[in-house]
């Protein structure tokens, strides 16, 4: 029989916000254990949670930049559950009336754009982090009330490889939305997968399975290569499913059981009373939504769409947003914006990693390619000039046009001069000026290749070309 | 003069002369307690030396030549029950898991008070976290009633109570989740107000239903009291249910004048079940309020029946989240185990009291899977419609007018083997943590044999403290029981 999987995601990740959601501690990595931390995230007695109005603004984002409805109400809930990493022992979330509902997100998988639906992006607190020592544990509360957002997918996957393709999507989503830097090594994004496998094509649900512990995207699309056929092959060989959730063991490749349905947590949910339910003015989300960036892959399609470029290098630029900001600058206004994305990819983008240095450090602005890409075109400096030019602008910064004039670059193409040089040519090359009276065309690249000689490559090569031919043959 | 009989406004009044010295003010506390508190037992604990420090700095103050119109408490000692955090003091909710716990900050109301001048002292009696009505829930032994130390006095602020009427200090700040500064004020005779749930600040008070808590004043009489509430209450940008309306000057709308007054008598709070002695000195009270001027008028509040069980099942639900902190990992007596698991169990198997047990187990309960539809859903349903009730009712008039306690203070150890009866003797007070409104009991009689004081309440509007504070005052400054000393 053939199967098929059904696969829904949960997506953690944590907001780009300056303090915690419900105090003033640093949302920030790396710090030594408990140094960001205060009696509100270490959960003291009597503290109150004072949500944080970046992360319920960047939270409402999120739903916009996913197609989502945003409610005029929500609220908070407690999640009720024992563990030491969770100060209160409870977590600080949204249950019922999350933030935004049903939404979606269109992505590139294969050749097609696919689609899968939104769920709820809701807000919650993140826990601190268990650290066990040989003879001990210890708890760091640094991460403890980090906002974090959890995203929740539909059921609309299908394999392990659209599963990694939405997860990007949804990255790209909410870096350029700036809700998120999304940095994996800093476990700012951490996913849950629910899996099921039912025969292909029916309709009912089979047993659902979670896998918790996921903390790459190449983990998630390795736990469901290894969770599909896992399950197929139980229910292949006779055997049953239980729902429960199981860990992933990236070093082992491998998922294991963690808890099945009977020890399920029972986390008795219910509304936060520390805090006032939200109901968002109409002014206030309009504000949000003056935030509403356009999306990677709208950005793609426009790109190709309005500068004919291949849909190779907007993919370029639209993975690498400063670069296809810089892009979108430089190619306003001007006539070859496919030049100015290979400026921009080959060129500088090849020139910053090389120099270890972002786009904002650069000498020079956007408008220098353009005015390059220019230059070029019309043929008062050659390729090869361009070149120079591009690397005095990279290093020392100025014009294109000052550059030229300066280095002396500029193309001869004023024809008193290159008259001279020609008749020089065919004067002293005999030979080969016959062979080209005579048809053999070739041969006036080794005349033309005597003036560039002579006039030191400054000569107009194309022009050289013409005039030889007019000079020779008539 | 005995300095600590003064009321707040004749001390300040004599801080300000420097007839007195803040030190003093503080030392005739101190001495008080030495010589009454071994019986009475309303501090848990007494921080001496940073007493009198403060009071010390309130002297170089008051002798720079301010006085109560700068700071209204400037020099004033005030005490605090066991459930608010205090820099470096202990807190421990009377409970013994907080073991040797102190606090890392100070809480708003805790900053507000030595904002207002106040010498902020002691640790007083309560019934741990706040749950009980008679100051017997406690790890550091039960408060005495001052009027008889074989009855309880009142609780959960007990000790509040107790110390402001033994003349332990001149006043005292407690919380009120379902009648906790009323009823001990009945029990004791003083006065205590439940002001409306976000007037003031609860960060920094140990929660118990965060729903429900407010924190409040108790003191002497209905000046002070009103001083005191000036002084602690007002918007905090750390309380997110706090909210932002202006303080008034509560202690300048005091005034005698009650015509026009309407004053509601809730019908359903009067069936059986009051101590006969009770309802004739709640009879007189009325009458009193009708010789001064007020109408007073029967209202209903249909859904009173069913506010005890509202109570408990809300109350107990919020207290099974908020309690759960207290788990061995960060703060307070740890009891080791094998594995977290069983680290939470000896803990709070060890450190956790009956009653509390009991409230966690409750709302837990409540809470689960299942249950919650049927409790928790329809409590909060029945919380709605006990609103209604008010609102309709306090639409008529200016406030409702009931005993504050259905009977005088009971004997130490009467209902602590009857939990529902425990529970019932908050059935006056309780609505009006549901409904989040305004509440006020004072002294209005005692009865005879044994003498106990009685107390009348007072339920106002929302934020309508000031209004319900002139009622009181009016009141009050007819009939002599504000000025009964209880001879210990």
């Amino acid at each position: 029989m053939e199967y098929e999987a059904v696969i829904g995601l949960e997506t953690h990740c944590q907001l780009k916000t300056k303090s915690k959601m419900f105090c003033g501690c640093a949302n920030e990595f790396g710090a030594d254990p408990n140094t960001n931390v205060c009696p509100v995230c270490l959960g003291m007695p009597g503290v109150l949670p004072v949500p944080n109005e970046l992360a319920l603004q960047l939270t409402a984002l999120t739903g916009y930049l996913l197609n989502c409805e945003v409610p005029n109400f929500a609220k908070f809930d407690r999640k009720n559950y024992f563990y030491p990493d969770v100060c209160k022992d409870y977590q600080i979330t949204q249950f019922d009336f999350p933030s935004t509902t049903t939404g979606y997100v269109d992505f590139e998988f294969g050749s097609k754009i696919e689609r899968v639906r939104i769920t709820r992006a809701h807000l919650e607190e993140d826990v601190g982090k268990n650290n066990h020592f040989d003879q001990h544990s210890g708890v760091d509360f640094n991460r403890a009330g980090v906002p974090l957002l959890e995203i929740v997918s539909e059921p609309d996957i299908s394999s392990a490889d659209m599963a990694y393709d939405y997860l990007n999507a949804l990255k790209d989503i909410l870096i350029y939305g700036g809700i998120s830097d999304c940095d994996m090594e800093k476990g700012m994004v951490r996913c849950d997968v629910n899996i099921s496998v039912r025969p292909k094509g029916a309709t009912d649900l089979g047993t659902k399975i979670e896998i918790k512990n996921m903390n790459t995207f190449s983990g998630v699309r390795r736990a469901i290569n290894y969770e599909v056929p896992r399950q197929i092959d139980t229910l292949e060989s006779g055997g049953s499913l239980v729902q429960e959730t199981r860990r992933w063991d990236d070093d082992a490749g491998i998922t294991e059981t963690m808890r099945s349905k009977e020890h399920a947590h029972d986390y008795r949910y219910f509304p936060e009373p520390d805090i006032m339910p939200l109901r968002p003015s109409e002014e206030w989300l309009a504000e949000v939504r003056s935030h509403i960036v356009e999306l990677p892959l709208a950005r793609k399609q426009r790109f190709i769409m309005d500068y004919s470029i291949p849909a190779q290098d907007a993919e370029v630029l639209v993975g690498n947003m400063p670069l296809g900001a810089f892009f979108e600058k430089a190619v306003d206004g001007s006539k070859n914006p496919k030049a100015v994305a290979n400026w921009v990819i080959n060129n500088l983008q090849a020139r910053l990693v090389e120099a270890e240095c972002t786009i904002d450090e650069l000498k020079f602005g956007p408008e220098a390619i353009r005015e390059l890409v220019e230059i070029i075109d019309c043929g008062a400096i050659s390729n090869k000039g361009g070149q120079e030019v591009f690397n005095e602008l990279f290093n020392n910064g100025g014009s294109p046009k000052d550059i030229v004039d300066a280095r002396g670059l500029a193309q001869v193409s004023d024809s008193g001069e290159l008259d001279k040089w020609c008749r020089d040519a065919i004067d002293t090359n005999p030979g080969p000026a016959d062979d080209v009276r005579n048809g053999k065309e070739n041969a006036i690249n080794f005349l033309k290749g005597q003036v560039m000689k002579a006039s030191r490559g400054k000569a107009n090569p194309q022009i050289v070309g013409e005039k030889l031919l007019k000079l020779l043959k008539g | 003069m005995i300095l600590h009989e003064l009321t707040i406004a004749e001390l300040t009044a004599k801080l300000a002369s420097k007839e007195v010295s803040s030190r003093e003010a503080m030392h005739s506390c101190l001495d008080r307690i030495d010589a009454v508190d071994d019986r009475i037992n309303a501090f848990i604990s007494i921080d001496r030396e940073d007493a009198l420090g403060q009071a010390e700095a309130a002297d170089v103050v008051l002798g720079q030549g301010a006085n109560q119109n700068d700071q209204p408490l400037l020099g004033v000692p005030i005490s605090l029950k066991d459930i608010f955090c205090v820099k470096n003091q202990p807190a421990n909710c009377a409970s013994k898991i907080l073991g040797d716990f102190r606090s890392p900050y100070d809480g708003t109301v805790v900053q507000k008070l030595k904002e207002a001048g106040a010498v902020v002292f002691g640790r007083v009696n309560m019934d741990e976290f706040a749950m009980g009505s008679s100051t017997e829930n406690s790890a550091f032994g039960r408060t005495c009633n001052p009027w008889d130390l074989d009855r309880v006095p009142g609780g959960s602020s007990g000790g509040c109570a107790a110390a402001v009427v033994a003349q332990e200090c001149f006043g005292s700040i407690g919380t009120d989740t379902g009648g906790s500064i009323r009823q001990p004020s009945a029990l004791c005779g003083c006065v205590g107000i439940k002001p409306t749930y976000g007037r003031v600040s609860r960060f920094g008070v140990i929660a118990f239903a965060s729903s429900l808590d407010q924190v409040g004043p108790m003191a002497r009489n209905v000046r002070d009291t009103a001083t005191l509430l000036g002084a602690i209450a007002g918007h905090d940008s750390k309380d997110s249910t706090s909210v932002p309306i202006e303080v008034p000057d509560y202690v300048g709308g005091l005034d005698v004048n009650l015509e026009g007054i309407k004053l509601g008598l809730p019908k359903e709070f009067l069936g059986a079940g009051i101590d006969p002695e009770v309802q004739s000195v709640f009879e007189a009270a009325l009458k009193q309020y009708e010789a001064l001027g007020a109408e007073i008028q029967e209202v209903s509040l249909p859904h009173t029946e069913y506010g005890v069980a509202t109570y408990y099942i809300l109350a107990t639900a919020e207290a099974s989240a908020n309690l759960a902190r207290f788990d061995g990992i960060r703060y307070g007596d740890r009891v080791e185990g094998n594995d977290p698991f069983s680290l939470y169990c000896n803990t709070r198997g060890k450190g956790f009291g009956d009653e509390v047990k009991r409230r966690i187990i409750l709302g837990t309960y409540v809470l689960s899977s299942g249950y919650y539809d049927a409790y928790y859903i329809r409590a909060q349903k029945v919380r709605s419609l006990i609103k209604q009730d008010f609102d309709q009712a306090l639409s008529k008039v200016d406030a409702l007018i009931t005993p504050t306690v259905p009977y005088t203070a009971f004997k130490a150890g009467e209902k602590t083997d009857d939990p529902l009866q425990m529970y019932l003797s908050d059935i006056f007070t309780i609505s009006c943590n549901l409904t989040g409104t305004c509440g006020v009991s004072l002294p209005c009689g005692f009865t005879s044999n044994p003498k106990l004081p009685v107390g009348l309440q007072l339920l106002g509007k929302p934020f309508g403290e000031q209004e319900l504070l002139k009622i009181a005052y009016a009141y009050e400054q007819s009939t002599p029981w504000h000025k009964e000393r209880v001879k210990l």
